[in-house]
């Protein structure tokens, strides 16, 4: 059917080569480039542990749940996602933004319990040589030697992991842009302001919340150069990238934490 | 947008308004159930390489879905799908042939 109708739309170009419209080519083009990316990365955790003695597995039971319902939020998020787009082909504008806020609420879910799970490891000793020490913290003893022995371990998981999770945190805030446009920015800037002042000047966070305000700065120049009111076709753009965030996790979950869990 | 790329949106969104909402739902609980294998398959102390098979073969049906049916290139026209799909297969493929020799070296001469 889609065949058919390609050459029925009125041009005063050529009719387009996808059947489809352009912005929406763009993002297929970037996610392919981006599938590359996060190809290249598993490529390399793999190399990493298949060539490595003594690879540590240090995801007990916990961690497998915690990584679990992680999974379990990004699905339903993609879920909420769909039911968004559907909201905006049906001009429904209400249960459109409404959708995308609960994608955004199950994306940010997601985000919290992945920051505790890395706070955790930090805490127990796995760590990289940028990261601060934890004060009055002992390292477990079975990450005593594994930063010395196999530093492969935490540079691939969180160089993995942590682009992932950067790559959430800015589709949490695209999805934010599009349902609430300018309104999304002081929420965006308080935001900034709790992640920095509520984490510890150790962690990781309180340095990478600064995300947050550089996305902020960014939002604003490019929402008081071009404002606008997004319709369906960027509400579905949106959504193809939030499904590739949730496309990749799927490759990640099985191959780092399932593949890395502690059989007791 | 000029017109043309409006009746293209268009058109995209007339496809979208003829899927009933039930198959979301459907594949949303296939990908849960799915999960739900993965983690129970972790626990049943298999052989790392016969795990690693089923869990990457689950994968792939997990992201052909969420391409498919989520990202909705079920519907596009063959000329996207092809296109899209093997530029990103060949690519993965000639990182798989980097990859894998050395990985055998290593499967059987061991970690020196």
């Amino acid at each position: 059917m889609a065949e058919t109708a390609l050459h029925d739309i009125p041009s005063a170009y050529e009719p387009s080569l996808f059947g489809t419209y352009s912005k929406k080519i763009g993002m297929w083009l970037f996610l392919l480039s981006d599938s590359l990316t996060f190809g290249a990365l598993l490529y390399a955790y793999s190399y990493g542990r298949i060539s490595t003695a003594g690879w540590p597995t240090p995801f007990h039971s916990e961690s497998i749940v915690n990584a679990t319902i992680m999974t379990a939020f990004l699905l339903t998020s993609s879920l909420t996602m769909v039911l968004a787009v559907r909201a905006s082909v049906d001009r429904n504008a209400k249960a459109q933004t409404l959708w995308l806020i609960a994608t955004m609420l199950c994306g940010a879910g997601f985000i919290i319990l992945h920051g505790r799970e890395w706070s955790n490891l930090i805490a127990e000793g796995l760590s990289l040589p940028m990261f601060p020490k934890v004060p009055g913290h002992e390292a477990a003893s079975e990450f005593v030697n594994v930063s010395k022995t196999v530093p492969q371990f935490a540079a691939t998981f969180f160089g993995l992991t942590g682009m992932h999770m950067l790559h959430v945190t800015l589709g949490v805030i695209y999805l934010g842009v599009v349902a609430l446009r300018r309104k999304f920015i002081p929420i965006l800037l308080v935001l900034w302001l709790v992640a920095w002042l509520a984490t510890p000047a150790y962690s990781p966070f309180h340095y990478g919340a600064h995300v947050l305000l550089i996305a902020a700065i960014v939002i604003s120049i490019i929402l008081w150069l071009k404002p606008k009111v997004y319709d369906s076709s960027d509400v579905e753009v949106a959504g193809l990238y939030w499904h590739f965030v949730d496309l990749v996790w799927m490759f990640i979950f099985p191959l780092v934490y399932l593949m890395s869990a502690k059989i007791l | 947008m000029d017109s043309t790329q409006i009746a293209l949106a268009e058109r995209a969104a007339e496809q979208q308004r003829h899927h009933g909402k039930a198959l979301f739902f459907y594949v949303w609980g296939a990908l849960l159930l799915m999960t739900a294998i993965e983690v129970y398959l972790t626990y049943q102390n298999m052989q790392p390489a016969k795990m690693l098979t089923i869990l990457m073969g689950l994968s792939l049906i997990k992201a052909a879905l969420i391409i498919g049916y989520f990202m909705h290139l079920k519907y596009e026209v063959s000329r996207m799908k092809w296109l899209t799909m093997t530029s990103v297969v060949m690519c993965l493929i000639l990182m798989t042939i980097f990859f894998f020799p050395d990985a055998f070296r290593i499967l059987y001469l061991g970690v020196k």
